[in-house]
């Protein structure tokens, strides 16, 4: 990254001529936005896995108790919860993917940082394949 | 002040390795399972949103009778079972790492830890139970809400 080069330096800076923290493959730019996306996604899937465990079990409760669990999940506003939550496993999907690959690859920490703009195309395919059936199904009167 | 670390209690470049000779490197096998479970789940759980979200009515079509439909094949049974212990196990190692980043008080990493290790033994057993216990044809249950193989009575 050939940033101007100045004499202050930010704290943290690896290069007292630089006013930016040097770009490694972890710190900085994309590497550290996958990061972030990351860790947010892998936390709020935990915790929907946690809830989504918890209302399956209502199948053991009875047929009636189930039902009314999951026609909650039938409403409008459930129905971008899901959006969002299908697009953070997606993300978090693909973005495993490509550290994986970044781990094992001999070429992927050379490649990490076009890997991150192929995992967003792929997110970008997933959603648009994804987001107007889902929310054509949610929005729709079918199976109310 | 040893040989081996300064006054930050940091260890010296010179220092030997600090795992303990002869034991098993639990992190290292913890790491291995994150990717490994991850390759595995990307088909599992696409295949769980494909079939659930995507074919037929999607989230419309979800009821009682449809996870009786689903579960009268061993297929899903084993299918929900991997994608269970997967990614609980997978959530729960990653929750742990966090922790370990985030928790500055041994106390606290304590408690959060203890949390996620019985959230993860309760619920690996209920959904397995589940699983394995369902009945898709309770009796007295009216006939409109189970599944269409169902003797009705
Ligand atoms: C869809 C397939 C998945 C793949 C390919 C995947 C991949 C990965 C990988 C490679 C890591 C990094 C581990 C490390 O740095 O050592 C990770 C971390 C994590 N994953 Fe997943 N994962 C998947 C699904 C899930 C699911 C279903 C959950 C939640 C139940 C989850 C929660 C987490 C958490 C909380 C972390 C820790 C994040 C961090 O340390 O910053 N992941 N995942
Ligand atoms: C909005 C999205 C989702 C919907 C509508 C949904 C729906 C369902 C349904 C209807 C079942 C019952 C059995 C079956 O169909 O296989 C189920 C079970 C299950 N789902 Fe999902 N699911 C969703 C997302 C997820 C995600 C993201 C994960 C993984 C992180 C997941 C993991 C599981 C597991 C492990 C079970 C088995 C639970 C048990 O053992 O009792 N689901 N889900």
């Amino acid at each position: 990254m050939s940033k101007t080069e100045t004499g202050s330096h930010a704290p943290g800076a690896l290069s007292p001529t630089s006013k930016r923290p040097a770009g490694t493959l972890y710190r900085g730019n994309e590497g550290m936005w996958s990061w972030v996306l990351h860790r947010i996604t892998g936390i709020a899937i935990f915790f929907f896995l946690l809830v989504h465990i918890l209302d399956t079990a209502l199948i053991r409760v009875s047929p009636e108790a189930y039902n009314a669990v999951m026609s909650s999940y039938k409403n409008p506003i459930m129905g971008l919860g899901e959006t969002a939550l299908v697009g953070a496993i997606a993300f978090h999907a693909f973005n495993g993917l490509r550290i994986i690959l970044v781990d094992f690859w001999t070429k992927g920490p050379k490649y990490q940082k076009v890997m991150f703009y192929v995992v967003i195309g792929l997110w970008v395919v997933t959603m648009l394949g994804f987001a107007p059936r889902h929310l054509i199904n949610v929005f729709s009167e079918v199976g109310n | 002040m040893s040989s081996t670390t300064d006054t930050l209690g940091l260890a010296s470049p010179r220092s030997p390795r600090s795992t303990p000779t002869g034991g098993v490197n639990w992190e290292k096998w913890g790491w291995i399972y994150m990717r490994a479970s991850g390759v595995i789940l990307v088909v599992l759980i696409f295949g769980h949103l494909f079939v659930n979200l995507m074919l037929g009515d999607g989230i419309k079509g979800i009821d009682f009778a449809f996870v009786g439909g689903k579960y009268a094949a061993p297929f899903w049974q084993i299918w929900d079972t991997a994608m269970l212990w997967l990614a609980l196990i997978h959530g729960a190692n990653g929750m742990r790492t966090l922790v370990n980043d985030y928790a500055t008080h041994v106390v606290t990493q304590r408690v959060l830890k203890g949390a996620l290790l019985f959230s993860v033994i309760t619920l690996l057993t209920l959904g397995t139970l589940v699983i394995y216990t369902f009945d898709p044809c309770p009796a007295g249950a009216p006939a409109n809400l189970l599944a269409s193989f169902c003797p009705v009575v």
